[in-house]
């Protein structure tokens, strides 16, 4: 193979292989803009893998078998939500430490959806998933529309996620609530702000779109479900916040450096060069480490208040 | 008012308990198996025969070491997640020791096997202790993410470079170890089972831990680091080094509870071994207060519930995974309990519902909770 076909390869893959990523991460930078570090996304992406992949499973023929996947990105927000008014409930109401709780949530998240998945559909099987679509016009672009505009809608809904989460965020008084309340909860407060009501909203938007980069990795990633299908990704998205700045273009950036990591790997394995295996799958949880410790410097531009409760009732 | 306060502590662990016994039912009842059948199992199934108990003590002996170093890492404000990883490389490191002395006498062996896991998995451990100190990393994100790497390596090992002979030979190629030599397994202290002598040194341990944080300066100035950092540094403790010395214990005893497991129980390295003991760890020290009096029965319950779910995977076809469920929800309902048991308006609240109802009298002190 040639080395031009090789990248549009990485490339052409690695696009599509950063959206689990990229949607967790930003639906986890609007729970750590509001002050809460949800460590529970894993178990969230695990419970919206489950739930998304089940409709496209159980539903093969009638009038709803046209809309399965739909069907299913829907129950994986829906699911994701609850799980984060859950974490919701824990650690804004009981202010709970949230570091110990995530690590709660991942388990009680993942061991759902292993029992769920265990009991109803027994072994592994693979479903249609969500075809790819070309977008007329551009995919006819040489080399970028292969690699940019010729996947599944989904790929497209996600990278439009980008621009939308920034300007909530940044643009909008919801946004400019959630980001005060994780760096002054009391000044917000002060203010009128339900600091406890923005933190509830905050965390139901991010579980839902846990769910959602969840449903994405067993409808058209995997197009299957395995218990450990997320393996890891979502810790790996609670750390891309970090390395985006707590800021929706970073995060980008950071998703699609770590899918090319991955297919650069994947390519590498397929072109012959002999690499223990395990060495190949290690490197992308080696990558977080790297990447989190050149980015300390980074945590005076984020919420300042991240991982506190807010207690209104102390006095300072 | 000490009456009310009890009664109020006794209310809030009840209601998380039943919380959480309530979310495992429901989850139960989706997958069409009785809760209350589910639970009877669980909780007395292993204690039917000998063989039960001790197998539940056998769960018990990693938990308790495990949940130790635990306890240390989190007494010293260092959320230690990553045992699972730690305990691998305590196997790893362990195992290799074994089968470099075959011919060691087992006085030698032993304690060279013992200090080779914990030191394996301390190193480990440090990793994620330096990376917090120094170069302030999340230490929660780096120890899950060398969990996945340790998980990888181990794999790797036991594939390649460590497999049994015989594996390749016979063309089976099943990932394991050679089978250490008899030196190197510990004793049995019940026959016929597989209950073995590293109880005692578990129970040693708990205590050694005990006299460490709470009856040296030593142990002192690791739970002050950990309670109020910046108290600490101000009062000359060295925060950073408690931190790593912190993370250095805390694997230590997870690579220990490694080493313990491949010499006392499967007498060689294989896959599996852990089995989520790491995760489990976690759940025992906070169940036991992160205190050893009380990690040492808490990790006793966890035997009985990992023995308990798995007479109920083979008796009532429920699948392993709910044991992820119910430890999971154990963890949020003891972090929200534990906020509540010492939330001083809570009580008062709890208080002026008694009053009101006036069926108990108070005195006008509760107003202020009790607490300063």
């Amino acid at each position: 193979m040639n080395s031009g076909g090789m990248i549009y390869n990485i490339l052409s893959l690695g696009v599509p292989f950063s959206v689990a990523l990229l949607v967790a991460a930003l639906g986890e930078n609007f729970n750590q803009r509001a002050g809460i570090f949800n460590l529970g996304c894993e178990g969230i992406m695990s419970m919206g893998a489950f739930l998304g992949f089940l409709p496209a499973f159980f539903i093969k023929t009638g009038p709803l078998a046209a809309h399965v996947n739909l069907l299913g990105f829907v129950f994986a927000m829906a699911a994701g939500a609850l799980l984060g008014l859950l974490f919701a409930l824990v650690t804004v109401t009981f202010r709970a430490s949230q570091g110990i709780a995530g690590i709660g949530l991942q388990m009680f998240g993942w061991g759902i959806a292993g029992t769920l998945s265990r009991h109803f559909v027994g072994g592994v099987t693979g479903v249609e998933g969500v075809p790819a679509w070309a977008i007329p016009g551009l995919a006819k672009i040489p080399f970028l529309g292969g690699v940019l505009f010729n996947h599944n809608p989904v790929v497209y809904i996600a990278f439009l996620m980008v621009p939308t989460s920034w300007y909530l965020l940044f643009r909008t008084p919801w946004g400019l609530k959630v980001r005060a309340v994780g760096t002054y909860p009391r000044a917000a407060d002060t203010m009128g702000i339900n600091v406890n009501r923005v933190r509830y909203q905050a965390l139901m938007l991010g579980g839902a779109m846990a769910g959602f980069a969840g449903a994405y990795l067993s409808l058209c990633q995997a197009k299957m479900f395995a218990d450990d299908i997320v393996a890891g990704r979502g810790f790996i998205a609670v750390a891309l916040v970090y390395f985006g700045r707590w800021n929706p273009v970073g995060i980008l950036g950071g998703a699609l450096l770590f899918s090319l990591a991955q297919t650069l790997q994947l390519s590498i394995q397929v072109g012959g060069i002999k690499f223990p295996y395990e060495f190949a799958v290690m490197l992308p949880y080696v990558l977080v480490i790297v990447v989190l410790a050149f980015t300390r410097k980074a945590r005076m531009r984020g919420p300042t208040e991240l991982g506190k409760p807010y207690n209104r009732e102390m006095r300072v | 008012m000490n009456k009310i306060k009890l009664l109020y502590r006794l209310g809030v662990i009840l209601t998380a308990a039943l919380a959480a016994a309530l979310v495992g039912a429901m989850v139960l009842t989706a997958i069409g198996a009785s809760p209350i059948a589910t639970y009877t199992t669980i909780f007395t199934g292993p204690f039917a025969d000998k063989y039960g108990i001790t197998e539940v003590l056998v769960r018990a002996i990693p938990l308790i070491l495990v949940g130790l170093g635990i306890a240390i890492s989190f007494r010293s404000g260092i959320l230690n997640i990553g045992a699972e990883g730690q305990i691998l490389m305590g196997i790893l490191a362990s195992t290799a020791m074994a089968l470099a002395f075959p011919g060691a006498p087992k006085v030698i062996l032993l304690p060279l096997m013992f200090m080779a896991g914990a030191l394996g998995g301390a190193f480990w451990g440090g990793i994620a202790g330096f990376l917090r100190a120094k170069l302030g990393v999340n230490e929660i994100l780096s120890t899950v993410m060398l969990n996945y790497i340790a998980a990888q390596f181990y794999t790797y090992l036991l594939r390649g470079p460590m497999i049994d002979s015989n594996e390749l030979l016979t063309g089976s190629g099943t990932p394991q170890s050679m089978r250490l030599p008899k030196a190197a397994w510990l004793d049995r202290i019940v026959p016929e089972t597989r209950l073995h002598a590293g109880l005692i040194l578990a129970l040693v341990l708990a205590f050694c831990v005990y006299s460490l944080l709470w009856r040296t300066t030593w142990g002192y100035r690791l739970r002050a680091a950990g309670a109020e950092a910046k108290a600490a540094r101000y009062a000359g403790v060295h925060v950073e080094r408690s931190l790593i010395t912190a993370m250095l214990l805390a694997g230590g005893f997870a690579g220990l509870a490694g080493a313990v497991e491949v010499s006392g129980v499967h007498h060689r390295a294989i896959e599996g071994i852990s089995s989520g003991y790491g995760f489990s760890g976690i759940v025992v020290a906070l169940f036991g207060g992160l205190h050893p009096a009380g990690i040492v029965p808490a990790a006793v319950f966890f035997g009985v519930l990992l023995v308990g779910a798995d007479m109920t995977q083979r008796s009532a076809g429920v699948p392993a995974n709910m044991i992820l469920v119910l430890q999971g929800v154990v963890i949020l309902a003891i972090v929200s309990a534990k906020m509540y048991i010492n939330n001083a308006y809570a009580l008062e609240r709890f208080a002026r519902f008694f009053r009101r109802s006036g069926t108990a009298k108070i005195p006008r002190s509760v107003k202020t909770g009790g607490q300063p």
